[in-house]
């Protein structure tokens, strides 16, 4: 069995401390890696063992809890997923996720997005009320594959971090949470599309939207949120030319 | 809670120069500006098409001129950037389920591409 | 948050982005090569004329304008944001008026062939 590969990476990391600092600033760790790493790794090392007052978030260590998010080189990026194999100059830059402001360190202050998320009524609105004695719901493979790939959203908010017009305009929905929209309104159980549509449909919701596709590119879950985006535009469309031009349609 | 969290500031005009793929977003965006102006290229050469054949012959001529054919070259680049750009984003906008598969995006784009060529032909060889 | 009216501008926008997709680049070709005088048979002006006499002629000339014009206007209105600008309802009334302008002068030119 062959000895595994190390390497010594240093880690460009931007720190802030709300309670001593004006403004962030970057502190370089030299971290021995091992090849088969990832950058998570190397921040538990300096966790470990450099430097102890480093904050960061990560809990599953398998890019299904969304918790790890941060920009690796200019790149949005789970930390758990940023493997330092990939990293081949030897030094890579840490910093908190793009677009959030800085609580300490690595960590961003998340309420926006939740509150984003929660005012899409992320839940399914049932068409009519069921009782439990009428039975289950019925669902086709082809209806749960309309929605399912909207399901896999972890909600690490990376596709916010790559949004030049979240960036730039910070009261817009974004991505994930009008995906999310997209998932329940596409769900064939569903029939609260009307209630979201008040807030999607809205200058600030889907149309601040211009398909620059990043949120797409950087998602560790190939969600496609910039798919939805564009598929919920379509939809707003048709749905303004029908109460327009056939007010007397019911929806 | 924190009360001092540090907001970075992104530059509203230069934001795009910090990654090639904004800049190729912005690529795509400005091709816009070379299909106005042809545009309205189209609606003088109409007008002058109304004015009769002296007219229309002089558009011609200003189409020939240096300006005319650099300008003409230009908006081919970009025509054809937005073209590319527009048939490779089509299957994320308008997914055809078929039975209960999504219908593979690259035979959505050749589809397109193929479409592409067909009119393209059409159009050039409109005459004959 | 009241609901948007960019669906109506966003809709032409994609209506034109696909059109001009499909039909723009040929178009240039063919005033390229007037431009530079190739082939200068295909393309006359009593075969255009024609054309555009033609009720369909003028139907296809019309629709092709017309959705190129607000395709590159919506497009542009937000490019200009996109590059920093933030009058966006001055912006919009700039370059919408502009694809009007267009639309209206094309209505004129094709009625009077």
């Amino acid at each position: 069995m062959s000895e595994l590969q190390q390497r010594q990476i240093q880690l460009e990391v931007l720190r802030y401390n709300p309670e001593t600092d004006t403004a962030p600033r970057y502190q370089t760790y030299s971290v021995p890696c091992l090849e088969e790493w990832v950058v998570l790794d190397a921040l538990n090392y300096i966790k470990d063992h450099l430097d102890p007052t480093l904050s960061y978030r990560w809990s599953c260590h398998m890019a299904v809890c969304g918790s790890c998010g941060m920009m690796v080189n200019g790149e949005p990026k789970l930390a758990c997923k940023a493997f330092i194999h990939e990293y081949q100059e030897g030094q890579i830059k840490v910093e908190p996720m793009a677009n959030f402001p800085i609580e300490r360190d690595l960590v961003t202050s998340v309420e926006d997005f939740i509150t984003k998320l929660a005012s899409v009524k992320p839940y399914l609105i049932p068409k009519e009320d069921k009782p439990v004695s009428a039975g289950e719901f019925k669902q086709t493979p082809a209806e749960l594959k309309k929605f399912k790939q909207y399901t896999l959203c972890i909600n690490c908010m990376l596709c916010y971090a790559a949004c030049p017009q979240y960036a730039l305009v910070p009261e817009f929905l974004g991505p994930a949470a009008i995906s999310m929209a997209h998932r329940y309104n596409q769900d064939s159980r569903d029939g609260g599309r009307d209630q979201r549509q008040e807030v999607i449909a809205s200058d600030e919701g889907v149309w601040e939207c211009s398909f620059v596709g990043a949120c797409s590119e950087v998602c560790p879950k190939h969600v496609d949120p910039a798919g939805a985006l564009q598929q919920v535009k379509v939809a707003s469309t048709i749905d303004w030319y029908k109460e327009h031009l056939m007010p007397w349609v019911k929806k | 809670m924190n009360s001092k969290p540090y907001v970075r500031e992104v530059s509203k005009t230069t934001w795009f120069l910090s990654h090639p793929r904004y800049k190729r977003y912005m690529a795509r965006e400005v091709t816009c500006i070379f299909i106005f102006a042809y545009t309205f290229l189209l609606i003088w050469g109409l007008g002058a098409l109304a004015n009769g054949q002296e007219a229309f012959g002089a558009f011609v001529q200003a189409l020939g001129s240096p300006l005319g054919v650099l300008f003409n070259v230009v908006v081919l680049i970009a025509t054809v950037y937005h073209s590319m750009s527009w048939f490779d984003v089509t299957p994320q906008a308008m997914p055809i389920q078929m039975g209960e598969e999504f219908v593979a995006g690259n035979i959505i784009v050749n589809a397109h591409y193929g479409a592409w060529a067909v009119v393209s032909l059409i159009i050039l060889f409109w005459g004959m | 948050m009241a609901k948007s009216n960019k669906p109506i501008f966003w809709g032409l926008f994609a209506a034109g982005g696909t059109v001009t997709a499909f039909v723009t680049p040929a178009l240039v070709l063919v005033t390229l090569f007037a431009a530079m005088r190739f082939n200068m048979d295909m393309f006359t002006y009593e075969s255009i004329h024609a054309f555009a006499g033609w009720w369909l002629g003028k139907l296809i000339i019309f629709g092709v304008i017309l959705v190129s014009l607000w395709h590159a206007a919506h497009r542009l209105r937000v490019t200009v944001h996109d590059f920093g600008v933030r009058a966006d309802k001055q912006v919009a009334i700039v370059v919408y008026s502009l694809a009007g302008l267009g639309t209206l002068l094309t209505l004129i030119y094709l009625l009077r062939i």
